[in-house]
């Protein structure tokens, strides 16, 4: 049997860190494929989060976490123009609602110059007021973290992984590795759709990391640990009474519930922080979302009756530990990037960046002298978005105002949606307030035949 | 990188009469406004085609009192639309409205490009939806297969598809009932019926339908979670003593629990009713805006087809009176009140001058069945005590005339009382 020449680099896993590492070595010059066991990227761990780009104010000093979110989100800043990303320049303030928490700011305020956080500014009860009317009264004063910025976390990643694409790399999806063998020179790895041979395997496989890592290892050098978080989204009428990120006063496990505005202007507000074994089933529960409500509704209080718009939950592949688990297995040619928690989507880039150097130290590599940029679908609410330009057919999606053409473009292309939360996520069709009440059945017509679970189960004269 | 081609709206377009929403009440107002003598009375309607909620409600009884034949919906919408454009109504498809602004200025999209529209008045006819799974905020995972009854009937009747073959079915309003005949003519076999009240909201004998083609149904029952990796695998029933099973299904369907579709109000400048979901009209159908006029189910969920068309054409007739200078302005405003037990009041509020010249009737909705004396009074003064017993989702109406308000009334408060 004739042996392909292997790739420099097997990326496994198609979240937000995979699409970026596989974009960051693709223009690096690296001959990269990627593997996503899902019908499409983005499935697991990134499909559900708060997209929010942070500073890094509150991550460990030293760690490579910051790092990582502060080199990203620089990335992020230089690379959005040119791949026609959105930002949403909100701030953040951590919010005091009572005098322990209020004594606590003066430690993150410490902790977010020690990270080089040098704009944070102390926002007395009146400051705080004036900048949120809409803010509940027993708020006592916050931090104000004005560089935490709002992106969309799908466009984002499908912008990397669309670049890679344009720039010769290559996706495999529905494509779960098995097993892998190094010889000594490469890998040769087995996954469900075949066999594939690559000189270096970079794991980010996040909520199956550590699987993934027995796979290719036969052991496990850390234990995923899913925490789930569900979210609740009010309508887009709510995202009027807030303009900045309100944040919690954390915790030591977790950064608490967060009531955000949207890049897709809504108000969001989650996440949870649960703790189940199940790696792909985040459910939602009644009693929970009520919470979520009620927390929402404490904060500011003219959510009262705000319809909610969706629900949904994600899963934080966190670890053991806290820290992110990177390891560079150098006579193996394997880098694992494991336990990529919340700060994932602002951390990708820096991530990406960390594995090319990792990468470079012993593989000779020519950067592509002049990389192809693709653009990402626009779906930001302050953004001009498609529907404003002529020709775009009809509108399919009324509540999110999705177009006939942005909904054919993201079923064409290097990598259509694969199923129909890739489509939403390339689209936000069927997201809004309705839910599909009336533009699922257009869904179904427009997408029967593409996905392995179709909207339709048949014609109706079956 | 390619620069969008940004196309701001040039010189608005300007109409006597702008009617957003081709539905019953909208059209019907449309022809009213025309056989008023209004001159330009154009329809925008966001869809591919104008008629509304009943274009993809294949079954009848529609039209009876309108044109006096028994019509299925969407030969009942096709009629709509002759109508109106037999009257000289201007029908615009795919022509979204954006964006309310004071003065009568609208903001639309459009297939060429975004355009403004100047109206002496509008007219809101924007109808309802039924309450999706996300906001009942009901618990487990989020497969495919879970839809509301108007996404059902545009798969069956729009697209001929079906989203599933072995549906649970939520609620027992008219809509769930419908969702059932569309079921079982379409390959379709519900698997049980669910509803959380003690007794079916929709009235005898409609709601024997279920038993007599054999589909169970159960009361004072919720559902406690849906599951499903891909598609809905199945559904946890909670009775309300506890008791739970599970039930192998194909898909969820949740009817009913309609909401107006009031999203352009809640982002407008205009005062929204929280109490209806749908904009603070008085008895002209008036907004607090008093360029813009409601009708129709955006006013509140839910009524027939056929009331929002005869409701459509008695707002239209203020329009009409108002552009023809024969509608008073309002001087003064008698809020109503909606107390103890009671859901909603329409209209919200009684516009002096013109205590009688408007409509009839005040409309009520309980929130949960209720028994007891309906209480209506005035500045402390009880202008009405009768005995009633209301059940949620069924309109009760206030003679207006017969509540003998006061010249000098502040507010009208409606209650339940034992």
């Amino acid at each position: 049997m004739l042996q392909p020449t292997p790739f420099d680099v097997a990326i496994i896993g198609g979240g937000v860190v995979g699409c970026a590492v596989a974009r960051h070595l693709t223009l690096a010059g690296a001959k990269v494929v990627l593997l996503e066991k899902a019908t499409d990227i983005l499935s697991g761990a990134s499909k559900g989060n708060s997209a929010i780009l942070h500073t890094g104010f509150d991550a460990p000093p030293g760690s490579l976490e910051l790092a990582c979110m502060q080199e990203g989100y620089q990335e992020y800043i230089d690379i959005r123009t040119r791949l026609r990303l959105p930002i949403l320049e909100t701030g953040a303030v951590v919010v005091a609602w009572n005098d322990d928490e209020a004594g606590r700011l003066d430690q993150i305020e410490q902790t977010a110059r020690n990270n080089g956080i040098s704009d944070v500014r102390r926002l007395d009860r009146n400051e705080l007021q004036a900048r949120e009317p809409h803010l509940s009264a027993q708020a006592l004063g916050g931090l104000l973290v004005p560089r935490e910025h709002l992106i969309d976390p799908w466009s984002a990643p499908l912008a990397y992984m669309l670049q890679a694409l344009a720039n010769g790399a290559e996706i495999r999806r529905s494509t779960e590795l098995l097993s892998g063998q190094f010889d000594g020179r490469d890998w040769r790895l087995a996954t469900s759709t075949g066999e594939l041979a690559a000189t270096t395997v970079v794991n980010c496989a996040g909520l199956y990391g550590d699987i993934v890592d027995e796979r290719l290892t036969g052991q496990t050098h850390f234990t995923i640990k899913p925490r789930k978080g569900q979210f609740v989204v009010f309508d887009k009428a709510a995202a009027r009474l807030l303009g900045t990120i309100i944040l919690p006063v954390p915790s030591e496990r977790t950064k608490g519930i967060v009531l955000t505005p949207t890049i897709f202007g809504n108000l969001l507000v989650g996440p949870t922080a649960e703790e189940q074994d199940e790696r792909d089933r985040a459910g939602v529960d009644t009693a929970t979302l009520e919470s979520l409500k009620q927390k929402a509704e404490a904060i500011l209080p003219a959510l009262a009756g705000m319809p909610v718009t969706a629900i949904y939950a994600g899963l934080r592949p966190a670890t053991e530990r806290k820290e992110y688990r990177v390891r560079h297995d150098v006579e193996q040619h394997l880098i694992t990037i494991g336990g990529i928690r919340s700060t994932g989507l602002t951390a990708a880039l820096g991530l990406a960046r960390h594995v090319g150097r990792l990468w470079a130290s012993s593989n000779a590599h020519t950067p592509l002298a002049d990389p192809v940029w693709p653009e990402a679908p626009m779906l930001a609410e302050h953004e001009e978005r498609d529907w404003t330009r002529p020709g775009y057919g009809e509108i399919i999606c009324h509540c999110e105002m999705v177009t006939r053409r942005e909904l054919e473009a993201a079923l064409d292309g290097p990598l259509p949606a694969g199923d129909i939360g890739g489509l939403k996520r390339r689209t936000r069709a069927g997201m809004g307030r309705c839910q599909g009440f009336n533009c699922s059945a257009r869904l179904a017509s427009l997408t029967e035949g593409r996905f392995p679970v179709p909207l339709a189960v048949g014609h109706c004269h079956d | 990188m390619t620069e969008p081609t940004m196309t701001e709206p040039a010189n608005p377009l300007s109409v006597d009469v702008a009617v957003i929403g081709g539905g019953p009440a909208g059209l019907s107002a449309a022809i009213e406004l025309k056989r008023r003598g209004i001159g330009q009375v154009v329809v925008f309607d966001r869809d591919v085609e104008a008629g509304g909620v009943p274009r993809h409600c294949g079954h009848p009884p529609f039209g009876l009192r309108e044109f006096g034949r028994l019509l299925t919906g969407p030969a009942y919408a096709r009629r709509l639309v002759r109508h109106a454009l037999q009257a000289g109504v201007e029908i615009r498809l795919n022509h979204a409205v954006v964006a309310l602004h004071p003065e009568g200025h609208l903001e639309l999209a459009t297939p060429d490009g975004r355009i403004a529209v100047r109206a002496k008045r509008v007219l809101l006819a924007t109808g309802i939806r039924e309450t999706p799974r996300s906001a009942r905020l009901v618990t487990g995972t989020r497969p495919v297969g879970v839809i509301n009854t108007g996404a059902l009937q545009a798969y069956v009747h729009l697209q001929g598809m079906i989203p599933f073959r072995r549906p649970v079915i939520v609620g027992t309003e008219l809509v769930s009932l419908s969702a059932i005949a569309t079921c079982l003519t379409h390959g379709m076999r519900p698997v049980a019926m669910v509803e959380a009240r003690s007794r079916p909201t929709a009235r005898w004998p409609l709601a024997l339908l279920p038993h007599l083609v054999g589909i169970p149904v159960h009361y004072r029952t919720e559902i406690a979670a849906i599951d499903g990796d891909g598609r809905v695998e199945s559904v946890i029933l909670q009775k309300q003593d506890g008791e739970r099973t599970t039930l192998a299904c194909d898909g969820v369907l949740f009817t009913g629990g309609f909401v107006p579709e009031a999203s352009l109000v809640r982002l407008s400048h205009l005062t929204l009713d929280a109490h209806s979901g749908g904009p603070r009209i008085d008895q002209f159908g008036r907004c607090s805006d008093s360029l813009y006029y409601a009708a129709g189910n955006l006013l509140r969920a839910v009524e027939t087809a056929g009331w929002s068309f005869r409701e459509g054409r008695r707002i239209a007739g203020y329009i009409a009176d108002d552009l023809q200078g024969s509608l008073a302005k309002a001087e003064r405003l008698i809020p109503i009140v909606p107390g103890r037990d009671i859901k909603l009041a329409v209209p919200q509020q009684i516009a002096l001058p013109g205590l009688l010249a408007g409509a009839r009737t005040i409309e009520l909705r309980v929130e949960e069945a209720s028994t007891g004396h309906l209480d209506v009074s005035s500045n402390g003064r009880t202008l009405l005590r009768k005995p009633l017993s209301a059940l949620p989702e069924r309109r009760i109406l206030l003679d207006l005339k017969a509540l003998g308000l006061l010249d000098d009334a502040t507010e009208i408060r409606v209650e339940m009382r034992p």
